[in-house]
């Protein structure tokens, strides 16, 4: 028979086994859960049903369609060759401007309207989220 | 001028170090007695990246855009303060503050570890001279902040606007003090392990400067989180943003490594942890390093974007790796003895449990920060990962991991009993049924927040009332133990507490809700040296008619042209009111957010409550248990 320490370090060894895949599994769920994909307007167009799921926009904000009211904020993304429409309540960033980049996180509704939860565009000419840059230079 | 004498300092010391290495393998050899030329030559590296650092700080004082470095992040006109706190508010600069971090922290530990042996602190001295060579290459080579521009530019670029402020100009140092710190744990840990020298005096030698890397880290992150609260207007504390992620790792590794050593110390186990450990801290420092450097992850920290860079410090983090683990495996001798083994409940247990939990919160930042570049790199699908994601798989363990907290110190060394520890039993209860009567009274998630509350509060009963009981007997660990269960108490009641409204109003117009009415009043302008504000007046009626007015700015930096918003914060004891405003172009209408976060100032005086703690720890040593 093995003895009592053997016994004991080998139940260890397949409770640490047991931790790591039952937390490794618990993450992988989790990130397919809650990861967030990133499209362009034209992506949009060709998607052939509306996912419930969490995206982010980008593209640019089109010059003149920035329209506020007490409640929303209604403006188009384009990447000069579609455009969508975005309904926005919340705070914007301070560079949110006409004419430059912008990256809205939140539903699409259909394949023109989205809502949008959460509004991200450039710290200022140096500093700007990744989607934004990849955005402007594909322009 | 200062510019061309900080440059050749940088050359002088790198040469330094090659002195320092050919002196340290002489001695190494040949004598038994430490060569006092070696510390000579350590301070002569550590004075000459003085002047080079201010060298570079005098050129930024002077205007002098001769000097690329000055020219692109500085301006005539910024403030005196801010032209300093630009030398480090750069790349090239703050690497330079990188170096010298390394540079003082070697020369503090020869003079601090006189005690030990001449081959450890050679050895140790030697480990770190490798990486302060490589950042010395690193920083001539790549990110030389003495680089000369001609024909000399009239005007700076100016520094970006949201770094220029008080807390922001004191982050980078404190935070390095602890972030580049971890480099010294991680030299002697090294050549401990070669020396086969680790010992319960090593262990009480280096918990020395673990506990100084770990006070400053904490501080600067929380020096950090503090700016980001008022000035980038989210009104959060922490955002999961990758850049707060790296910092945020290697504190974990650098809190677990804590509680190791302190297992090392008192019972001479475990030191394979301790050694792995202090190698991922400084691994996870340097991975910090390249992730904000490389521009891989976009950030105010991302200065510029050069791929040389990345590529540089992506492979001295090769070898450095390699290095260690090589010397971990083939010169690590664990010490198997049968008297080290203990009892499944006893202290060394709950200090592992706190361990794994410490390692798994790490490995969920880190497949959350490092997840996305890789799904890029392979799918070119961009993602991102949001605080749900951290949200969900923290909070549930952070349960266990506060009851662990709770009752681990209560136990024994080797092995313990929890006969005559009823009280243990007594507080869950009470615990239990305050959270049961605050969280009902509530419209929330009942199960999730009343088992969180509980142990949280069961924490901070457990900790209140050993300060009474013990008093000043463990009162570091006790210290940082309660301000940890208030941290998250006031974490817990912030979130549940806090409310927000948003609105677009133009001036002169009133918004409502059944609780609120915000007034609009007017704006006004005002010129300042560096910028032009334009100040919002609100007035805010309570429902039971409290008014009170609050001020936020817009501001627009003339170098260069940004505009900020400038939050105005009320704050007291209990509540923080927190308002900012925002212009859209063209548009007659203000973007107006008003928030009400419950417990901000608990949150920033429990983390203060927690390096204190440790503070008290490195100076009171005598009387630990």
């Amino acid at each position: 028979m093995y003895g009592r320490k053997v016994k004991l370090r080998f139940f260890f060894i397949i409770l640490i086994l047991l931790t790591l895949i039952l937390s490794t599994f618990l993450i992988l769920r989790s990130l397919e859960e809650n990861v967030v994909y990133f499209q362009s307007p034209s992506e949009i167009k060709v998607i052939s049903e509306i996912n419930k799921k969490k995206i982010r926009i980008g593209g640019m904000v089109k010059v003149d369609s920035i329209s506020m009211a007490t409640k929303e904020i209604k403006f188009i993304i384009t990447d000069f060759k579609n455009e969508i429409n975005v309904i926005y309540s919340g705070v914007v960033p301070n560079l949110f401007t006409e004419g430059k980049g912008v990256v809205a996180e939140g539903y699409l509704k259909d394949k023109n309207f989205f809502l949008a939860t959460k509004i991200l565009a450039k710290h200022d000419e140096n500093y700007m989220p990744p989607e934004v840059k990849a955005a402007l230079e594909e322009k | 001028m200062a510019s061309l004498i900080g440059f050749y300092s940088l050359i002088f010391g790198l040469c330094v170090s090659f002195l320092i290495i050919f002196f340290s393998i002489k001695n190494f050899k040949n004598s038994h007695i430490f060569d006092k030329k070696i510390i000579s030559f350590t301070f002569l590296q550590f004075f000459f990246v003085i002047v080079s650092f201010l060298g570079l700080i005098l050129s930024f004082v002077h205007s002098d855009f001769s000097n690329q470095t000055v020219f692109n992040h500085s301006h005539t006109t910024k403030p005196l303060f801010y032209k300093i706190s630009g030398t480090w508010g750069n790349h090239e600069g703050s690497l330079l503050l990188w170096l010298l971090v390394l540079t003082l922290f070697i020369f503090l530990f020869l003079l601090k570890s006189k005690n030990q042996s001449k081959k450890y602190r050679i050895l140790t001295l030697l480990f770190q001279q490798i990486i302060i060579i490589g950042f010395f290459i690193f920083v001539i080579k790549t990110s030389n902040p003495f680089n000369y521009i001609f024909p000399v530019p009239k005007e700076g670029l100016g520094l970006n606007p949201i770094l220029q402020d008080p807390a922001l100009a004191i982050h980078p140092p404190i935070l390095y003090l602890g972030y580049v710190g971890t480099s010294i744990i991680f030299s002697s840990t090294l050549a401990a392990t070669s020396l086969n020298y680790i010992s319960k005096e090593w262990a009480k030698h280096i918990k020395q400067w673990i506990l100084i890397s770990w006070i400053f880290l904490t501080l600067g992150i929380l020096l950090g989180s503090i700016w980001a609260y008022y000035e980038l207007g989210w009104g959060g504390f922490w955002f999961w943003d990758p850049v707060e992620n790296v910092s945020l790792m290697p504190w974990l590794a650098l809190t677990s490594l804590l509680h190791c050593i302190l297992v090392l110390e008192k019972r001479l186990v475990l030191t394979s942890w301790v050694v792995v450990l202090s190698i991922s801290t400084f691994t996870l420092s340097m991975c910090g390093t390249f992730l904000v450097r490389s521009g891989i992850l976009n950030s105010v920290h991302t200065f510029a974007n050069d791929p040389e860079r990345g590529l540089f410090i992506l492979i001295f983090l090769f070898c450095l790796v390699f290095l260690s683990l090589f010397i971990f495996f083939f010169f690590h001798k664990t010490q198997n003895k049968d008297s080290n083994s203990f009892f499944w409940l006893s202290k060394e247990t709950s200090i592992l449990i706190n361990n794994w939990f410490m390692i798994y919160f790490l490995s969920v930042v880190l497949i959350g920060t490092t997840y996305p570049i890789f799904l890029e790199v392979i799918s070119s699908e961009k993602i991102s990962v949001g605080p749900p994601f951290y949200n969900k798989l923290i909070i549930p363990f952070l349960i266990p991991f506060l009851l662990a907290m709770a009752i681990g110190p209560k136990l024994n060394w080797i092995k313990s009993d929890l006969k005559k520890k009823f009280y243990l039993i007594l507080f869950l209860i009470i615990s239990l049924l305050l959270s049961v009567i605050i969280i009902k009274s509530l419209n929330i998630n009942f199960l999730v927040n009343t088992i969180l509350v509980t142990s949280a509060f069961y924490l901070f009963f457990i900790t209140l009332r050993d300060f009474f009981i013990k008093g000043f007997k463990n009162l570091s660990q006790n210290l940082t133990h309660f301000g940890f269960s208030l941290l998250i108490l006031s974490i817990l009641f912030n979130n549940i507490f806090s409310t927000e409204i948003i609105t677009n109003l133009k001036i002169g117009e009133t918004f409502k809700t059944d609780k609120y009415k915000i007034i609009f009043e007017n704006i006004e302008q005002k010129d300042e040296q560096n910028f032009k504000a334009i100040i919002g007046k609100f007035n805010i009626e309570n429902s039971d008619g409290k008014t009170e007015i609050l001020k936020p700015e817009l501001r627009i930096y003339n170098q260069p042209t940004i505009v900020t918003s400038e939050a105005d914060i009320k704050t007291n004891f209990l509540v923080d009111k927190f308002i900012t405003m925002n212009l859209v172009q063209n548009q007659d209408y203000f973007n107006i957010r008003y928030q009400i976060k419950p417990f901000m100032l608990w949150i920033w005086f429990s983390v203060l409550l927690i390096s204190f703690g440790g503070l008290i720890s490195l100076f009171k040593k005598k009387y630990e248990v």
